[in-house]
């Protein structure tokens, strides 16, 4: 067979290259430091389409990080189209996975509003004051 | 395009990869992919849990302490550090696989030495987190937190935190042991007498995702 594995380390070299690794880690800081403004701006924010629209930017940024990542830390993008499509295809499940379950989850607090008074009284009830200083105590 | 159906025909014809990577590596993305279902799954979970709970906890009020911050409270400032410390430990780990291109061993082992630090340096500020949060009264199945708007709040959140955190920590662990094992093969020569790197390749791949999946932890858990 031609196509050993030491050829296959050879003709790994496309792409890459320090530049682009330098180029990576400075996007993906710039990246993390933006979430962490927007989370910090967030603590302020009272209004609730506002803090829905907030949290919505910073997972656009988390999906943005974690594409740099695939794609040039893990070398993705530089592999052939056949690897990409059968690991990125069924990923694509999660689509499904994440709509469907939230929904759900949302659905079921609805019922569970609706329907068992009980549950929405319980969950209404206030947490017991905790007494100042007994916060954060280390042994 | 035209490059791609010229060679695809050829490329499923046998006789090599159809991917173009070596049999371990390929391994090693469907393993990667499973868990990421595996951590998908729970992270999906947790979302499902708080979209079904009526009040859920400020986690800029639960993690707001860093070592020695004493009263000075500060949200996000030691989630960010742990968070910093898995992106550099993933850039040296991408520059030991750069050296293993150029069969520098060298090289190899001093990247692969300090993504090995990073990786205790995430698990050290883990295990300081835990500690705290556990004499705050926090652990599966008790939480003292109450929720944002200050009614009483369930368990779910502590269980969910220390379950999908706990997990992440074990796959950290895990990666550093793997590196450590690389990087007593690299300072053995294995890679030299075998002519090539791509084992470290593969732990590269692993370490990656350990740190992709931090990503989605941290904005899970710590950000929304």
């Amino acid at each position: 067979m031609e196509h050993t594995i030491e050829s296959l380390a050879q003709e790994h070299h496309v792409g890459g290259g320090r530049k682009e690794i330098y180029r990576v880690t400075v996007i993906l800081t710039v990246f993390t430091l933006v979430e962490l403004a927007l989370g910090f701006y967030l603590m302020n924010v009272t209004n609730d389409l506002m803090r829905h629209f907030i949290k919505g930017v910073i997972i656009i940024f988390m999906l943005a990080k974690a594409f740099y990542i695939v794609g040039y830390f893990m070398h993705l993008r530089h592999e052939i189209r056949n690897l990409i499509m059968t690991i990125v295809v069924p990923l694509f499940l999660f689509v499904w996975f994440i709509t469907a379950f939230l929904a759900d989850g949302n659905s079921f607090k609805n019922l569970k509003n609706s329907l068992d008074r009980g549950h929405k009284e319980r969950s209404e009830q206030p947490a017991p004051v905790k007494k100042e200083g007994e916060e954060h105590k280390m042994e | 395009m035209a490059t791609t159906t010229a060679t695809t025909p050829r490329m499923w014809n046998g006789g090599r990869s159809p991917f173009n990577v070596e049999y371990g590596k390929l391994m090693m993305w469907y393993f990667l992919m499973s868990d990421a279902f595996t951590f998908g799954a729970f992270l999906i979970s947790y979302g499902t849990t708080r979209f079904a709970t009526n009040g859920w906890p400020n986690p800029n009020h639960v993690f707001n302490s860093y070592p020695m911050s004493g009263a000075f409270k500060a949200p996000l400032v030691f989630v960010s550090l742990m968070t910093f410390i898995l992106i550099i430990s993933s850039v040296t780990m991408v520059l030991a696989v750069h050296e293993g291109h150029n069969m520098n061993r060298k090289g190899v082992a001093k990247y692969l030495f300090l993504t090995i630090l990073g990786g205790l340096a995430f698990l050290g500020c883990q295990a300081w987190e835990w500690t705290h949060l556990y004499h705050e009264g926090a652990w599966w199945g008790r939480n003292p937190f109450p929720n944002s708007d200050g009614t009483v709040s369930t368990t779910n959140f502590t269980n969910f935190f220390f379950t999908i955190t706990g997990f992440h920590g074990f796959h950290v662990f895990s990666g550093v042991i793997i590196n450590i094992i690389m990087l007593i093969m690299v300072l053995k020569g294995t890679f030299d007498r075998r002519g090539h790197y791509l084992m470290i390749e593969k732990a590269g791949l692993y370490w990656h995702f350990v740190d992709l999946v931090w990503v989605f932890v941290f904005t899970c858990f710590y950000l929304i």
